[in-house]
């Protein structure tokens, strides 16, 4: 095992009382106080995850849109300057490499944004694509992200800079002046479904701006909020996360981003997907609610009412805002529907569960 | 952290309470501490006669779930009504209002292996 990195505010995150867990090659705070406590304020307020151990290349010259494309399943032609798409890098085995986010600053630069545990990997692979010699370069080291969310999270941010947020639309982003902080790039995403902005800085200024944040939030109850209310956040959204929902073996198109798969264009190991997508696909990835008292954990068996395995749990928690279990996992089509029942072996017991149409908290 | 006196604990971080031959049964403070919020305490044991140290249960936290390990041998009369729908008490008051079974001991002199309060810290490096 290879030693533990830390993101630069890791200091920061130990005065603030954080409990350290190792999550992808990191020590990341997974909780500063409660779970339960910092979910609600994202949810209601604002809170700021530090998130500096997602990885960000950047791809730069004329070759670089080419490249993309090939390697990725989205259409980033679509793009326009200022402008973030979510695609996945798509593998010769019908699997899922990483998701991630790409942004166009300019027509020959584009940033990806990649998840920490996937750094090495995604950069060789794109780089064993790189047949036209697009200049790379690997940022993760030297910048942080903070992901400011909530409904309060605009009104915090906008104390701090003269960019104009509220024309910064979802998925798409500025690069201005941040608390006096130059060059801070903010980009209306997250992965929270509940709003605000992520916003990358160079690392000796993060805890500037960290500090910044945090006054400026004051009036609005901010707080820090760690990994375990991130989980429960993006899954009560139905997002997927790379290493449990996806992986080197999911299908894309069972997992459900037939919406950001392009076949318009071509990229790799679209012939196979495309052969997928009309053969007509076997299973799904689902999002279930319980209707018996239990809380499914990932690998929990999913079965059939006489105990037959149908699939397993890729997700699941107890739903802070729901107050019940939910959970995703592959089924075979004919349990895909929406209200179709499922049972979750919990323990010993098979306890009751029925399908639901994502994003479970609406 | 608290770890009252008069209880012994286990090295998988329960505590009991022994009155006569009736025990009460919870998590250290030590133990919630580490598990975060519990949102479910699973017990379908109740009216079961378990061994020492046979699983009672399932206590849910937001991240994880634990086992549940009976500290002494006896039959499970009850869990706690309180945690059904204020499962956070055992959060906010693991010795008190936190408390998960009521136990009826077979053998109350099998307490005596358990740990005392200075031992259970020196264990947890407290």
């Amino acid at each position: 095992m290879a030693e533990m990195k830390t993101v630069p505010l890791h200091e920061l995150h130990q005065s603030l009382g954080a409990k350290i867990v190792p999550f992808a090659g990191f020590e990341m705070p997974v909780r500063y106080t409660s779970d339960l406590e910092e979910h609600h304020t994202v949810r209601q307020g604002v809170g700021v995850f530090d998130v500096s151990h997602m990885g960000e290349f950047v791809l730069r010259g004329p070759g670089a849109l080419e490249l993309i494309q090939r390697v990725s399943a989205n259409d980033a032609s679509l793009l326009y300057d200022g402008k973030v798409q979510y695609s996945y890098l798509p593998n010769h085995q019908g699997g899922v490499v990483d998701d991630l986010l790409v942004y166009r600053s300019h027509a020959s630069e584009y940033y990806l944004v990649v998840n920490a545990s996937n750094i090495e990997k995604d950069w060789n692979w794109i780089m064993s694509h790189n047949t036209d010699g697009v200049e790379m370069e690997n940022l993760s080291d030297r910048l942080c992200l903070l992901a400011v969310q909530g409904p309060k999270a605009l009104a915090t941010i906008q104390k701090l800079t003269d960019l104009d947020l509220t024309n910064i639309e979802y998925y798409s982003f500025r690069t201005g002046t941040v608390a006096g902080i130059d060059d801070v790039i903010v980009s209306a995403t997250g992965y929270t479904g509940a709003g605000g902005f992520e916003l990358y800085v160079k690392n000796e200024k993060a805890r500037a701006l960290w500090e910044a944040i945090f006054e400026a939030g004051a009036e609005f109850g901010i707080k820090p909020v760690g990994l375990g209310a991130r989980d429960t956040l993006r899954l009560e959204m139905g997002y997927c996360l790379y290493g449990n929902d996806i992986d080197d073996t999911t299908s894309p198109l069972e997992a459900g981003l037939g919406w950001v798969t392009k076949f318009t264009k071509d990229f790799v190991n679209a012939e196979q997907l495309k052969a997928q997508k009309e053969a007509g696909l076997q299973r799904k990835l689902v999002g279930f609610e319980m209707i018996d008292r239990g809380i499914p954990r990932s690998h929990y068996t999913l079965t059939d009412a006489e105990g037959n395995a149908i699939g397993e749990v890729t997700s699941g928690t107890q739903s802070p805002t729901l107050q019940k279990g939910i959970g995703m996992g592959y089924v075979p089509l004919a349990y895909s529907k929406p209200g179709t029942e499922l049972y979750v072996k919990v323990r010993d017991r098979l306890l009751k569960a029925q399908v639901v149409k994502l994003p479970f908290v609406k | 952290m608290e770890f009252p006196e008069e209880l012994k604990y286990t090295k998988d971080h329960e505590w009991v309470r022994l009155e006569g031959d009736v025990a009460l049964v919870g998590i250290t403070d030590h133990a919630q501490h580490e598990l975060g919020d519990i949102v479910y305490v699973d017990v379908n044991t109740i009216g079961q006669t378990l061994a020492q140290n046979e699983v009672f249960g399932s206590v849910e936290a937001v991240k994880t779930v634990s086992d549940l390990y009976l500290p002494i041998a006896g039959e499970v009369l009850e869990i706690n009504p309180e945690l059904d729908s204020n499962p956070e008490l055992v959060n906010t008051d693991p010795y008190g209002q936190g408390w998960m079974i009521r136990v009826q001991v077979s053998e109350p002199s099998e307490a005596d292996a358990l740990m005392s309060a200075d031992e259970y810290k020196q264990f947890i490096g407290a």
